[in-house]
């Protein structure tokens, strides 16, 4: 029992991570249909930025942790942002309208650009950060084991809430939300009535990269290491992430992130860590052939 | 009395909230030019989306008979109702492989019985001589409804590339190399000239006349819908206002009333529909 | 544009450079055993910026220069004519189909006979024929079906496992186990292919991308059956249809050189596996000009075109797809058997993703479609490193780079260009008594 407790804490601060890098999915697919294959990378990068801002820090003497955390946030969060807005221009944009492999093609360049350009810059050995947030709250104490929420993962939780309501509020309630959703419905119409597509597109990228940055905040301090590789699978398991809940769905790469975190530590830990990935893996083939439209996901009608 | 070749009961289409068709009922026979008509958003498109299969309707029943066999349409899948039962079609915003010549996309139309003549792949590779046999009559099929079209000349080009006009009739060249029982077409006539929408009526009069293909069409142009049709269908909300010959149907009161919008007098009259 | 409209679009975008660079390329992390130490390399930012404006500025130049010829070429040409203009590179990828191919092939039975063909030469010429054989049979998903296969590596592993698996522990030969590291490979794409090919084509990216992770989880893990991470050495060498490459052979066996008379020379095998796999190849190459006229190839590119005008002809798009992936999967499973007979050793480390990424390059690159363009792109992407060491840090980088670029600028591929599968009119007639 409390061994199941703990791995439920385990698994949802995993899965806030998900989620918060399945939204980036799940937008820039409702916006322009395609899944954008570098945003594991674009998180991957956050994580770097986070770690190289956290050893700056350090250096410079700035070691109290709620300012050092603010300030590797808004360092992360812009220049990530910045990638997300970039990577959308050169890779993306010239592509609209072109025939339907090109920008999956593209975007799959764009991945091995950004692993490959990260590899070369900053080395291919593993980055370790200096654990900053220690302690927790023990909740419930058994004979053999007790189980702790740390702070970073209630700070992980916490953030991952505060973000997910926030940027609810703004999808549904701003200007730049209808805007958002306008494209979403009909990019051609919403043009013609005065939304600047391309600008929204472009937000809509940077916001999913905003995200992904502070993911990668989260895990760089959550786990301790980062390295250029960890945006592939991380990728792969938002993506999955975001098809479970429904692609297109904000709130169902929210739900969808929640549960592949909660499954990957459920079968870590009761059956082979080894094979976790896998896991998720076989989720996606089998949401994709029973219920292709995820969980909370509405079906799309072809126009012919 | 024989079975009409295709028969539609009750058909209703849901999107969500939405009824975009509302328990329509009709015939269409063999031989036969069949319009089906209305203003903007009477459902038109959506009737031939569940005939050819695209959209599974929410009620209703679609039947139809080729050689004696009823084929419920509304079972198969769009691939099947286009193979099996024989219902060709065209589409509104054209749809060819544009990358690929004119004789292609007619030869891609024989496509399942290609596959059977070529030992689904494994003889033709083999260079099986039944095989080349099989082709070459394919290639006298594509090539007769090249001449009916006039696109014999622009047989090696790449349909992409040919203009508008000549796309329409390559779509319904297409659609005939699939040897139809039933032909249908989505507005046909949009954006042809006068010149060619003539063209047009000839080509779709010969193929009732000639070929006895039930022809079902949706269009606008009330000219063209005048001049060829047999038999006329009005929809308009959804609902099947009329039905009949060309003459009967352009002197119901309703269909005036749907595409002139109603007078005031006329209120009784559509308080009955 | 005008020269200042240029200019400030340039600093714009060398300011955006280095904003990024900035702390990827600006500070380095080194290790110092307890906290991450930094190095500072502002000088590289400034490298970058400098390198993105004049880029920018000649991208921009150089466009309306473009945009200006082909106004000027609009005016000169009737607007019939314009739609025909060929452009010069997919007329070079013609001509190359037509004359390349042939001398290529040439070049490639002979080559093992000529001067300098050492060992290295023949060992590289295998290598590049592996890439070219992976790369025309992806080229049959991609290129002719257009299914985005990002995980076509895992078809490799399997086939080289399944070799590996069937000649160490039930004795296989390389010719019996060919065939059966095929049929297995296919299955393997059938399974995966039949749930998701129903849907739209960016699932099957996303899945092939994950099965090809899975597989490699699946071999590294897997420790009674695959070895793990150590891989399965001690492959049978493939022999010369039942004659072995050995100095002294068993009893009761004749080996290749006592066959045809000859001194033993450990040469002789290189060259055999280097015509093995050229035979291998060029069956691809072959079955994929013929399948290409069947009905069942012109349905791929139909597909690739409009999946929906597919299905109101017929046409079943679930197991049309399903063909052309099998196929593609099967011919990786072919070469992986290769792979294996050849090295002898195989491992997941040859499997990763990085090895789908260069075959999807080799596909892109070569202008999907284009079987000669294929070759120059595989031979160009594997011999370049070789060439130049210092270059494979590098390789990667470039090959994402260059995908972005050509999708960009050329998005059907550098040399694409299709040749019809058949003709009403003979080839350089035109009807109606016109001249060529």
């Amino acid at each position: 029992m409390e061994y199941f407790l703990q791995q439920l804490i385990n698994g949802l601060t995993l899965g806030a991570v998900y989620a918060l890098i399945a939204i980036g999915y799940t937008m820039v697919y409702g916006i322009i249909g395609m899944i954008n294959f570098a945003h594991g990378e674009i998180y991957m990068i956050g994580a770097f930025i986070a770690v190289i801002t956290f050893s700056i820090l350090g250096i410079v003497g700035i070691t109290w942790v709620p300012l050092a955390l603010l300030i590797v946030l808004i360092v992360s969060m812009i220049i990530t942002g910045l990638y997300g807005w970039t990577v959308e221009r050169i890779a993306y944009r010239p592509l609209r309208g072109s025939f339907r492999l090109a920008p999956l093609i593209s975007a799959i360049g764009m991945s091995i650009f950004l692993q490959n350009y990260v590899q070369i810059a900053q080395g291919a050995k593993i980055k370790p950060l200096q654990p900053m947030i220690r302690g927790g709250i023990e909740l419930m104490k058994g004979e053999t084991f007790s189980v702790t929420i740390s702070y970073l993962q209630m700070i992980i939780m916490a953030m991952t809430l505060a973000l997910m309501i926030g940027f609810s509020y703004l999808i549904s309630a701003t200007p730049l939300g209808r805007a958002q959703r306008a494209c979403e419905q009909d990019r051609m119409m919403a043009s013609l009535l005065g939304v600047n597509a391309d600008r929204t597109i472009s937000l809509t990228f940077v916001l999913g990269a905003v995200l992904a940055a502070v993911a990668g905040v989260m895990v760089s301090l959550y786990y301790g290491v980062v390295d250029f590789y960890i945006g592939f699978l991380a990728g792969l398991k938002a993506f999955t992430a975001a098809v479970l809940g429904g692609i297109g769905s904000l709130p169902g790469a929210m739900l969808g992130g929640l549960l592949i975190g909660l499954i990957e530590a459920f079968w870590s830990a009761y059956f082979s860590i080894e094979y976790k990935d896998v896991a998720v893996f076989t989720i996606l083939v089998v949401v994709l052939i029973f219920r292709p439209t995820g969980l909370l996901g509405r079906p799309e009608v072809e126009k012919v | 009395m024989t079975q009409p070749l295709l028969r539609v009961e009750h058909l209703t289409m849901r999107f969500g909230g939405l009824i975009a068709v509302n328990d329509v009922s009709f015939d269409a026979h063999e031989g036969q030019i069949t319009a089906v008509i209305g203003p903007n958003g009477a459902g038109k498109t959506t009737v031939f989306n569940c005939i050819a299969g695209f959209y599974k309707p929410t009620v209703g029943r679609l039947t139809l008979t080729r050689n004696a066999t009823p084929y419920l349409l509304e079972r198969m899948p769009g691939n099947d109702i286009a193979g099996k039962a024989r219902v060709a079609r065209t589409f509104q915003n054209i749809r060819l492989f544009p990358k690929m010549t004119v004789l292609e996309n007619l030869i891609v139309a024989q496509h399942n019985k290609l596959m059977r003549a070529s030992g689904f792949t494994l003889l033709g590779l083999f260079g099986w001589p039944g095989y080349g046999k099989a082709e070459a009559e394919a290639v006298d099929l594509a090539r007769y409804w090249l001449d009916r079209t006039n696109l014999t000349d622009v047989a090696d080009e790449v349909a992409g590339s040919l203009p508008y006009g000549g796309q329409r009739r390559l779509e319904i060249a297409r659609a005939m190399c699939t040897e139809p029982v039933l032909l249908c077409l989505d507005e046909p006539a949009a954006g042809l000239n006068p010149r060619e929408s003539a063209d047009l009526n000839t080509l779709l009069r010969f193929i009732r006349d000639e070929h006895k293909t039930g022809v079902l069409l949706i269009e606008h142009d009330m000219s063209v819908v005048m001049q060829i049709s047999d038999h006329v269908i009005v929809l308009d909300y959804g609902r099947k206002i009329a039905d009949g010959t060309p003459d009967v149907v352009r002197n119901d009161p309703k269909v005036i009333a749907a595409y002139l919008g109603e007078p005031e007098d006329s209120a009784a009259v559509q308080g009955v529909v | 544009m005008t020269a200042a409209e240029r200019l400030k679009d340039a600093i714009m975008a060398a300011g955006v450079a280095a904003l990024l660079a900035l702390p990827l390329i600006g500070f380095e992390t080194v290790d110092t055993g307890g906290p991450l130490g930094i190095k500072t390399r502002f000088d590289y930012i400034a490298y970058a910026a400098i390198a993105v404006f004049l880029g920018r500025l000649g991208m921009r130049i150089a466009l309306d220069w473009r945009r200006n010829y082909r106004e000027s070429l609009a005016d000169k040409l009737d607007p019939v004519d314009a739609v025909k203009h060929k452009s010069v590179l997919s007329d070079l990828g013609r001509k190359a189909d037509k004359w390349l191919m042939p001398a290529l092939i040439g070049f490639a039975i002979i080559m093992p006979f000529l001067p300098f063909a050492n060992r290295t030469v023949i060992d590289l010429g295998t290598v590049v024929l592996i890439y070219v054989m992976l790369g025309w049979g992806l080229n049959i998903v991609v290129g002719l079906a257009g299914l985005l296969d990002l995980g076509y590596v895992a078809f490799y592993a399997v086939g080289a496992y399944t070799f590996a698996l069937l000649s160490m522990h039930f004795g296989f030969g390389f010719w019996e186990t060919l065939p059966l590291a095929g049929l297995l490979a296919a299955t393997f794409g059938v399974v995966l292919g039949f749930p998701v090919l129903r849907l739209r084509g960016d699932y099957l990216a996303i899945v092939t991308l994950g099965f090809g992770e899975i597989i490699r989880v699946i071999l590294l893990n897997w420790q009674p059956v695959t070895g793990g991470p150590a891989g399965i050495s001690g492959i049978p060498r493939p022999s010369f249809f039942g004659f072995p490459f050995a100095a002294d052979p068993p009893e009761g066996t004749t080996s290749f050189h006592q066959l045809f008379g000859l001194e033993f020379a450990s040469l002789h095998r290189i060259i055999f596996l280097y015509y093995l796999i050229l035979a291998l190849a060029l069956i691809t190459n072959i079955f994929t000009m013929r399948i290409r006229k069947l009905p069942v190839g012109r349905a791929w590119e139909a597909l690739r075109e409009d999946e929906i005008a597919c299905t109101a002809l017929g046409i079943n798009p679930t197991n049309t797809k399903l063909t052309a992936f099998a196929i593609g999967a099967m011919f990786g499973g072919f070469a992986g058997s290769f792979f294996a007979a050849r090295q002898g050793f195989i491992s997941p480390e040859s499997f990763s993703f990085i090895e789908s990424a260069v075959i999807l390059a080799i596909v892109v690159l070569g202008g999907m479609g284009s079987q000669a363009g294929i070759v120059l792109a595989a031979a160009f992407l594997t011999l370049l490193p070789e060439v130049a060491r210092e270059f494979s840090l590098f390789r990667m980088l470039a090959f994402g780079a260059a995908m972005v670029l050509i999708m960009v600028w050329r998005p059907q591929g550098l040399l694409a260009h299709r040749e019809p599968t058949m003709r009403l009119h003979p080839a350089g007639t035109k009807p109606g008594g016109g001249t060529p």
